[in-house]
């Protein structure tokens, strides 16, 4: 079957219903959730803070420790709690992801702690998860040079699509699926993130990045009104 | 971690007026709130919070075999993790000794309570049985997640409806649920945590009062006509009580067993609205 229509009645260009608000932990330093419909992440971010065993510090900059987090209640299929292959390399990435942004050389010998919880998944959890950490960064008033915001940008069959949900993950017909995770920065654009998973054209690739780009700055509009203290929920 | 001597001084100055540090009495609890829909994906979720410390707690269920020593009963595993998140002191990594024992004392109240009908989870004897699965996380620890653990575990096996099951494929069709609600009795348990710092007794601490306390007991308490029923105990830390403190103590759960028994369950059946 050809892939005329999204599964969900989306428009191609369209965002899943957002939720975004800051504060969710109190004793965190800063927090946020961040959701893309079923997909919801919260992030804590504790420090920065005297990093040890000492040997690990940087003398001339502070470093982000990122863990990523999938609850087992958050897939249909239990996951096994604890980390694996998988939550280590996105705890990588998203760390990284982060770390892009904020001005490191201010906090030497230091670490900020950013810890990502998912409970509930629906595709696109690492995007959730950065978008809420790069929120609780901000709410810590930690100095960044920029936002960043995340989206996965999708090839499904022959169509470029924004926010996968799972069913299109899976999408088998046609030229099949492909997941385009991206982090970009608020301001210059820059893409401090990008994983990519199936086959793409490289002559449409360029399309994917624009879509990132118009995604992340829809994201981005969401995660300035939260951080100005709004609680958004689109999903109600 | 320790807290400063004079934060303990402080706390014990005032208990010995009967008062605490955030306006308590020493057998008051906090603000209790319950929730649900934390993860449509599970068979069942609560987020509940005592004061500032919050859980969230999912029920997952699965089929596997039964054990050899009771062929047409359930199983059930409960684990429990602080997250990172939940505070400055948890770090990541395996699950401590806090963790774990959290862990055991939910599962022993729940476990002997009586509170789930195990033979109800039997499909086939001796060879297929539903196992419940209880993953609780403390997303921010303001003490006394003990008791937050117990109550989030008690409101999701509550909440949580049966997966469908394909008898044919004998399989569970993860993702898709009945409206079949747990096989639940009664006998519902409540955990309450009380705390000994100097020589005074306070219930749910919060977490200057868990750093200043020298011993802790963990009452796991359900109620058959009337009649209440100890399901577990553990005593931590290191100081003894007396046989008249533990006297005091059992007094106080009965209390507090009362008061908040009913508000739990109309908190429970708000949220299931």
């Amino acid at each position: 079957m050809p892939y005329t229509k999204r599964p969900d009645k989306r428009k191609f260009d369209e965002l899943r219903p957002i939720k975004a608000e800051v504060g969710v932990i109190p004793n965190a330093d800063g927090s946020a959730l961040f959701a893309f419909g079923e997909t919801v992440a919260i992030a804590a971010v504790y420090g920065p803070k005297p990093l040890h065993p000492q040997h690990m510090q940087e003398p001339d900059r502070g470093i982000i420790r990122c863990n990523y987090n999938m609850l087992p209640f958050s897939v249909t299929e239990r996951a096994r709690p604890g980390p694996n292959r998988r939550s280590k390399e996105i705890s990588m990435v998203a760390g990284n992801a982060l770390a892009s942004v904020v001005d490191l050389t201010r906090f030497p010998g230091t670490v900020i702690d950013v810890e990502i919880i998912i409970l509930q998944a629906n595709a696109s959890t690492r995007c959730a998860g950065i978008n809420a950490a790069a929120m609780a960064l901000a709410h810590a008033g930690i100095v960044m040079k920029e936002m960043v915001s995340s989206v996965s940008i999708g090839k499904i069959d022959d169509k470029i699509v924004m926010d996968l949900i799972k069913e299109e993950e899976d999408h088998e017909e046609g030229e099949g699926a492909t997941d385009i995770p991206f982090t970009m920065t608020s301001r210059t654009h820059q893409i401090t993130h990008l994983q990519l998973d199936g086959r793409i054209q490289t002559h449409r690739f360029k399309e994917a990045t624009e879509a990132a780009k118009e995604a992340c700055k829809k994201i981005l509009k969401y995660q300035e009104r939260a951080l100005k203290g709004e609680k958004i929920d689109e999903t109600k | 971690m320790k807290l400063p001597n004079i934060n303990k001084k402080r706390i014990l100055t005032l208990l010995r007026d009967g008062k605490r540090l955030d306006g308590r009495k020493p057998f008051e609890l906090r603000d209790i709130s319950i929730e649900t829909g934390v993860s449509i994906n599970a068979e069942g979720t609560s987020r509940v919070k005592i004061g500032k410390t919050e859980v969230v707690v999912g029920v997952k269920m699965d089929v596997q075999e039964p054990y050899p020593d009771h062929e047409n009963e359930g199983t059930m595993i409960t684990s429990m993790e602080f997250s990172p998140a939940a505070g400055e002191r948890w770090e990541g990594g395996p699950p401590g000794m806090d963790s774990i024992e959290i862990a055991r004392v939910v599962d022993r109240g729940i476990r002997e309570s009586g509170f789930i009908d195990w033979k109800k989870l039997c499909i086939k004897e001796g060879e297929k049985v539903w196992s419940v699965l209880i993953d609780i996380y403390c997303i921010n620890d303001d003490g006394n997640a003990m008791d937050a653990s117990a109550l989030g575990a008690i409101a999701a096996l509550k909440l949580a409806r049966f997966p469908v099951y394909d008898e044919k494929e004998e399989k569970v069709k993860f993702g898709e649920f009945t409206d079949k609600p747990l096989p639940l009795t009664e006998k519902l348990p409540l955990t309450l945590t009380f705390h000994k710092i100097g020589d005074k007794l306070i219930i749910d601490p919060n977490r200057d009062e868990e750093d200043s306390g020298e011993a802790r007991i963990t009452i796991a308490v359900s109620s058959v006509k009337k009649e209440k029923m100890i399901n577990a105990m553990q005593k931590g830390g290191i100081t003894p009580f007396t046989i008249e403190e533990m006297e005091k103590i059992i007094e106080e759960t009965e209390k507090a067993y009362d008061k908040i028994f009913a508000e739990i369950e109309k908190k429970i059946k708000h949220v299931t609205k």
